[in-house]
């Protein structure tokens, strides 16, 4: 009779411990639901306003006093060009700094005072970009008020984005697979470029559009710099008539961005400002999220031939 | 310099070899010669050096930072030290090559696993490549398996398949050394049988020195046996005389499973 009262004790703690189970996965939810519904209710606020404005007028015409004749195709053409060169800047640079880091360079003191501030400067507040992109590229390099120099500040900021990701990738990389190569008589570069590269691309094309779906949506470096507000022309093509038929006087234009015309919308008194900003913010919040589907749909493809 | 009777009978020699990690002395002045066209194993419990001691003869150990050579490795006939300074690990390697632990495929198709050796060396003629790939394949007992689906990933071949692709991988290149490190302890024992008589049938092409914590697989396989412990070469032997009458009582202990 003993052993069955043993049991009965046995079982009410742990059913009381059960209780536990039961609350904390309870507060799981509704800390979670408060996380999503939040944003939920922001996005559906968005559509609900932005909605009704988007029409292909929205994204051809240039920005106007009358608010119904008033478009984001200036925004969105900075956006492109300057998101452009900050890919075509920070992707090498990430690249080739992570690489350097996590296969050349040697271990000592230096090297490990670099890896320090490079995972300390992804902290850094985008506005402090935003002053040395002024000082360097605007004043210094007397690169202007350009797309160039946007471009490359927001290059810097996710510079630090793209090396890290580029190390884990290659980090992840078993070392019998490294030694492989190198066991066949391989250069360093070679085993660089025929195996670590190739095979830690997923990690870094994430790592990229993530950096990029961020630097997307930055403000404050790009104000700081001091993009304009209203525009209403367009940045030389890129593309011409005349040999050489491309042109790179895009670099030096003046320019404005999503966020910014946003900003400049959302502070006018008109509330029908207030909607194109919104419509603004949801082309921008549709870009970022297509942008990190993206990412997340490369990363499913590119490892699936890839198992360690 | 050897005399020409010995460096034909002789691949290498081992001379005073002393190998440190950083402070720690892990291999104590080994001196052995390995046989031309035989198979040498290396025998002994965990951590008595014989994977480092094999690491050796294709300069792995030049890849972290820290390590330390003391001593030769003299190559016949040419009869350079191949753990000199002057020369460059990455020749070692080309004429040594290595099978490692666990199957290593890279994540490309069977072809392109084998061939990358040669393309390494600058190899891109289609043709000389297709024969070595070829014929490096059927030296490692796979082609009949794979000839139909040389393009498929190598990952897509079971374990015992992927190490034999591993050691076709180090055959294309015409090795003069071929080193195996423990290849079948990740294998299951059907596996494990046909690598070990695919090695019995390579030795007839180059030499082998072969890491093993099975003594059967010693026994079955090798020609010559070394016994270490603790980073010293205890007893060295035609693989007959150190199974039936070892010399060192220690050597005795840890083939009858004693210890170890």
């Amino acid at each position: 009779m003993n052993k069955a009262n043993e049991l009965i004790q046995l079982r009410k703690i742990i059913n009381t411990h059960k209780r536990w189970d039961l609350l904390f996965m309870i507060t799981g939810i509704i800390a979670l639901m408060i996380a999503i519904l939040t944003f939920i209710a922001l996005f559906a606020q968005m559509m609900i306003d932005g909605m009704p404005r988007l029409s292909w007028d929205f994204f051809t015409s240039f920005p106007s006093r009358r608010p119904e004749s008033a478009g984001i195709l200036s925004a969105w053409v900075g956006t492109t060009l300057v998101m452009l060169v900050t890919a075509a800047s920070a992707v090498p640079l990430g690249i080739g700094a992570g690489v350097y880091l996590e296969e050349y360079a040697p271990k000592n003191l230096l090297t490990e005072i670099l890896e320090i501030n490079v995972t300390n400067l992804a902290g850094v507040p985008s506005i402090i970009y935003g002053l040395l992109a002024l000082g360097l590229f605007v004043y210094q390099l007397g690169f202007g008020q350009s797309i160039l120099a946007a471009g490359l500040a927001l290059a810097l900021l996710i510079l630090p984005v793209v090396i890290v990701a580029t190390r884990e990738a290659i980090r992840s990389i078993p070392v019998a697979i490294r030694e492989g190569s190198y066991a066949l008589g391989a250069t360093k570069w070679q085993t660089v470029s025929d195996h670590l590269l190739p095979y830690s691309a997923a990690g870094i094309l994430t790592g990229i559009i993530i950096g990029l779906a961020r630097a997307i949506g930055e403000t404050a470096p790009i104000i700081t710099i001091g993009a304009l507000t209203f525009i209403a022309f367009l940045p030389p093509s890129p593309v011409t008539d005349e040999f050489p038929y491309i042109s790179f006087e895009w670099l030096t234009a003046p320019f404005t961005v999503m966020p910014i015309q946003m900003f400049n919308w959302v502070s006018r008194p008109e509330e029908a400002f207030q909607l194109n900003a919104a419509a603004a913010g949801l082309v921008l919040v549709v870009m970022t999220l297509t942008m990190n589907g993206l990412a997340i749909y490369l990363r499913y493809r590119m490892r699936k031939n890839i198992k360690w | 310099m050897q005399n020409n009777s010995e460096s034909k009978e002789y691949k290498s020699h081992v001379k005073g070899l002393n190998f440190y990690y950083g402070a720690f002395h892990a291999l104590k002045n080994i001196n052995m010669g390995l046989h031309d066209k035989k198979i040498t194993a290396l025998i002994g419990p965990s951590g008595c050096g014989k994977s480092t001691f094999l690491r050796c003869f294709n300069r792995m150990h030049d890849l972290y930072p820290g390590n330390r050579y003391e001593g030769e490795i003299v190559l016949h006939p040419d009869d350079v030290n191949i753990l000199s300074s002057k020369v460059d690990p990455i020749e070692v390697r080309m004429r040594i090559s290595m099978v490692f632990q666990k199957p290593n495929p890279f994540p490309k198709s069977i072809y392109e696993n084998v061939a990358y050796g040669l393309r390494v060396r600058g190899i891109k003629q289609r043709a000389m490549l297709d024969e070595k790939v070829e014929n490096a394949l059927r030296n490692s007992a796979l082609w009949e398996e794979v000839k139909d689906r040389l393009n498929d990933l190598a990952f897509n071949l079971s374990g015992g398949q992927q190490q034999r692709l591993c050691i076709a991988r180090a055959l294309a290149t015409d090795p003069e050394i071929l080193l195996f490190d423990e290849p079948t302890s990740a294998l299951d024992p059907i596996a494990t049988a046909s690598i070990e008589e695919l090695i019995a049938d390579l030795k007839d092409k180059v030499t082998i020195l072969i890491v093993t914590h099975n003594m059967q697989q010693a026994a079955r396989v090798s020609d010559f046996t070394a016994y270490m412990y603790l980073g010293e070469l205890i007893e060295f032997d035609e693989t007959d005389t150190i199974f039936i009458k070892p010399k060192h009582k220690q050597t005795e202990d840890y083939i009858t499973g004693r210890f170890g």
